[in-house]
């Protein structure tokens, strides 16, 4: 809070004007819709439309589509953070170690944020196409029977390997500037404590990175469920039977293919409430870390 | 030029605590005046009130015979250096002053002529087109204060200017501060929490404490004439000796220690005698005995640090007293020193209000 | 060098592979002919056919797809990703200034209003957006495309951020200078934002410029097909045409919509690392 503002006027509600007007039309209203529409059940025409309760919740949630779905996109997420996060630490504390070339491996190791996700996706489907696809004919090569058009594991993979990419360089950024705010003298004392690097790194860095990694987490948690919605549709576009459809792919697989807008916006209504836990967990720890 | 007169003056926030608890104060034009006191004690509040910072909960102030309560802080014709001097990092030095002027809608070549005007008296002509940031301390500190210059203000208001500065400069400054409000003659209230700075500039000093003026008067009479125990142990460095004392008719006393020459003091009350250090003197037929435990040299001078025998403080602990001698004065670690005053000096405050009595 | 950093360089060179081999061989792919791309499969040398593959896919109608080329598709994709960004730079900046530097009544709620916006992904709202906008017979054009994505919170709680840094005594000088509200703010605040603001429309370029899911349901007419939802659909056509498959366009086209926003990622990398960071506090 500023010590001194400017009194009472119309001037701040000008101001904030556009924002709040633009939120209460393209937001508010439509996730109103959404929740309202997730009790109605309309025709097949959409003419009539009749309040059905938590039908339309019982009648998705239930299915064995949506149960599938939220269990792929339970361990799709956990691979992706998982790896992602892995892989790009590593990379992190090794740049951080050289000082010869560190400007240009840091180029190269974060440039890809750029890339959109559906143009990764489009990128690896066409690298694992089976005409052309070097990496599809690398794959049975070494023995694996591979065909991720028709194996769901094989499927997921693709999915899994595609998102993990894309994902590596904002998770590097954040952890080499999270390993840059370590303060140096905490670096020398610890170097002065402990001879073993591997220690070291396990019982001084790490912990100092903590909350990096905290966050990081939400953030790929995040990114998992809602932004590989581009490579999904690009490579597999949750095929086979279903086995590579997310959460978010559903909702826009029956919503626009299948118009069942009941159902949608039910599942839409399940998705508000992961994203407000995640929010809420995200902000208990802001929260926490204020009283370190 | 005007004064500044402040009429009942008090700051009460919205939360009910009370920072200012009515002030009344009359500034003469061209004074210059020293708020000092103890963070937290409301002095800047009271600044900023002037300024236009902070609304006035209760009183008028006013500059020359125009109450500003409700004037906005551009229009109450002040001007201010603030303590980070707030340069805008942005604007070149000539772009800082001449902000304000420009603001008021002054022509070209009036903002120029000013500008100009005031870079020369500050020293500061050959920087006009550089950035704040590549100025040093004391020549953002110059800048700042051409900012408030150049608006021709009525009123100079100055929040602990100095204390962004290293010792030497802050000195340096000083002196150039004083030197320019002389020239200027223009009325200046300025803030500080060092005592030293609030002695060599102040024309007269408001001591504040707890959001109420507890003396205002010329640096020397609140120093050799304090009106209450805070104000006599806020101004004078180093800090007057305190002694917790009883009166029994003759004399003061405190453990073994028994001072005799006082008169007319209340028995059976607690009651303070303030003592500076510069009044004692080393005798051999002294009421004071003092041990010996620290001698600091400030070259021209000497402080003797010790503790003063026969008596305790309110802890029941050891007295520490202070000495001050010239450089000869060195005794040697635990030496026993005998010390005499002129009870004339001395000065006793009752203990519970902090009332002057002697 | 000792054995321990060598394997360092090792394993960043490793990584660094791993990161851009992939955008190399689809460039060096694009610029093959087809027959090539069938009987070889992916390449890592560049070929001969760069200006052939690229000349179709930028200015041939038809070269891609049925009405529009590749220069289209670029162009409304540099509209999307410079509208989203100055878009949501300047209302935020202007909402953010309100929150930090006025005292108002509805102050709270409209920042909790603000807030909400992070509750409410694109994604779980998709169905009942797209009607509002097609109702207000915004489908097919810029300003529905792009108004409806500058609204959420980041851009406000970044620049609410920064201007909380700034020393309260800036407001405090320049309210003695009689600078009015506006004043200040376009005097004082923009012009110390500047870093910041660099910082965001770099960011907000790259974001809006691969903006997929929007897009793709709120164009119906290929003309206004960004890059990035474009090249699925070539990659269809590509696919079910009768002819040989087109590879080396559906790759340069992926390097087409990679361009721009790893350019404007690699020229401003300092601002753009600041920036990203700095916002997720």
């Amino acid at each position: 809070m500023k010590r001194v503002q400017y009194e009472h006027s119309p001037i701040p509600y000008l101001f904030v004007a556009p924002q709040i007007i633009i939120i209460v039309i393209f937001f508010l209203w439509p996730a109103a819709q959404a929740v309202y529409q997730s009790f109605l059940l309309e025709d097949a025409f959409g003419l009539s439309s009749q309040f059905v309760w938590f039908r339309n919740y019982s009648d998705t949630i239930l299915s064995g589509a949506w149960l599938q779905a939220a269990w792929f996109t339970m361990i799709f997420s956990f691979l992706v953070t998982f790896l992602s996060l892995g892989l790009a630490l590593l990379l992190a504390v090794k740049a951080n170690e050289v000082i010869q070339g560190a400007s240009t491996y840091k180029t190269l190791l974060m440039w890809a944020y750029a890339i959109a996700p559906p143009v990764a996706g489009l990128m690896g489907n066409l690298m694992f196409n089976p005409l052309i696809g070097d990496l599809y004919g690398f794959m049975n090569a070494v023995g694996f029977d591979f065909d991720h058009k028709l194996d769901p594991v094989d499927a997921g993979f693709v999915v899994v390997l595609i998102s993990v990419w894309k994902q590596v360089s904002v998770n590097f950024i954040f952890f080499l500037s999270g390993l840059q705010g370590i303060p140096k003298s905490v670096q020398e004392a610890a170097l002065m404590d402990c001879k073993s690097s591997f220690r070291r790194f396990w019982t001084i860095t790490f912990p100092l990175l903590a909350p990096t990694t905290f966050f990081l987490m939400v953030i790929n948690i995040t990114y998992a469920f809602f932004e590989t919605f581009g490579i999904i549709d690009t490579t597999t576009q949750g095929a086979p039977g279903g086995a590579t459809t997310t959460l978010v792919f559903k909702v826009f697989q029956d919503g626009f293919r299948g118009a069942d807008i009941g159902g949608s916006s039910a599942q839409s209504v399940v998705l508000m409430l992961l994203v407000l836990a995640l929010t809420v967990i995200q902000f208990r720890f802001i929260e926490k870390k204020v009283h370190y | 030029m005007s004064g500044v007169q402040l009429k009942f003056v008090r700051k009460t926030y919205p939360n009910g605590a009370e920072a200012i608890r009515g002030v009344d104060m009359d500034i003469k034009s061209g004074e210059m005046i020293v708020f000092v006191g103890p963070s937290g004690c409301g002095k800047s509040t009271l600044l900023r009130m002037v300024a236009g910072l902070e609304s006035i909960s209760g009183g008028d102030i006013s500059i020359g015979d125009r109450v500003i309560n409700d004037v906005s802080p551009s229009e109450r014709d002040v001007a201010m250096v603030f303590q980070n001097y707030a340069l805008y990092p942005h604007m070149s030095v000539r772009g800082n002053m001449s902000y304000g002027l420009k603001n008021r809608k002054l022509d070209k070549a009036e903002i120029e002529k000013r500008v100009n005007e005031a870079a020369k008296m500050l020293k500061i002509d050959q920087f006009l087109d550089r950035q704040p940031n590549q100025l040093s301390g004391g020549q953002r500190q110059r800048v700042a204060m051409g900012r408030a210059i150049v608006r021709n203000p009525q009123v100079f208001l100055f929040d602990e200017p100095l204390s962004n500065l290293d010792a030497k400069l802050r000195v340096q400054m000083r002196i150039e501060i004083k030197r320019l409000q002389r020239r200027m003659n223009v009325t200046s209230i300025y803030v500080t929490h060092d005592q030293t700075e609030a002695m060599t500039l102040a024309d007269r000093l408001a001591v504040i404490n707890d959001g109420l003026v507890e003396q205002m008067g010329a640096p020397m009479e609140l120093y050799s004439n304090p009106k209450t125990l805070f104000v006599a142990s806020f101004i004078g460095a180093p800090q007057i000796n305190l002694i917790p004392v009883t009166f029994d008719g003759k004399t003061l006393n405190n453990g073994s220690l028994k001072l005799a020459g006082f008169k007319d003091l209340p028995e059976n009350t607690d009651l303070v005698l303030g003592v500076r250090p510069d009044v004692m003197t080393q005798t051999t037929k002294g009421q004071l005995d003092m041990r010996v435990d620290l001698v600091e040299q400030h070259g021209g001078e000497n402080l003797v640090y010790g503790a003063l025998q026969g008596a305790v403080n309110d802890e029941g602990e050891e007295l520490e007293i202070c000495l001050k001698g010239d450089k000869a004065l060195l005794p040697d670690l635990d030496a026993a020193l005998r010390l005499s005053f002129d009870p004339a000096t001395a000065f006793v405050f009752r203990k519970n209000t902090g009332e002057r009595l002697l | 060098m000792n054995r321990s950093s060598i394997a360092t360089h090792l394993i960043l060179i490793c990584g660094a592979l791993f990161m851009t081999l992939p955008v190399w061989v689809a460039f060096a792919t694009s610029t093959h002919a087809p027959e090539t791309i069938l009987r070889e499969g992916l390449q890592i040398w560049p070929g001969g056919h760069f200006l052939e593959t690229y000349n179709e896919v930028l200015f041939v109608e038809g070269g891609v797809m049925k009405k529009v080329t590749a220069t289209t598709m670029l162009k409304n994709s540099l509209i999307l990703g410079i509208g989203f960004a100055v878009g949501k730079v300047v209302i935020s900046m202007l909402a953010a200034y309100a929150i930090v530097y006025f005292r108002f009544r509805l102050a709270v709620p409209l920042f909790w209003i603000i807030f909400m916006t992070l509750l409410l992904p694109l994604e779980v709202r998709i169905i009942p957006s797209y009607k509002v906008v097609a109702d207000m017979g915004m489908l097919d054009t810029h300003a529905g495309l792009i108004i409806p994505l500058i609204a959420s919170a980041t851009g406000t709680f970044f620049f609410r951020q920064f201007f909380r840094s700034v020393p309260d005594e800036l407001l405090e000088a320049a309210r003695l200078d009689g600078a009015t509200s506006w004043g200040f703010f376009i005097d004082i605040l923009v012009p110390l934002s500047k870093t910041m603001i660099a910082a965001i429309l770099i960011i907000m370029f790259v974001v809006g410029w691969n903006q997929y899911l929007w897009p793709l349901i709120m164009t119906t007419k290929e003309e206004n097909y960004t890059l990035v939802i474009g090249i699925k659909q070539i990659y269809q056509v590509l696919n079910e045409g009768g002819e040989l498959p087109q590879f080396q366009k559906a790759f340069a086209l992926t390097i087409l919509a990679t361009l721009p926003p790893v350019l404007v990622v690699l020229i401003f990398q300092n601002w753009f690392v600041k920036g990203l960071v700095e916002s997720e506090k």
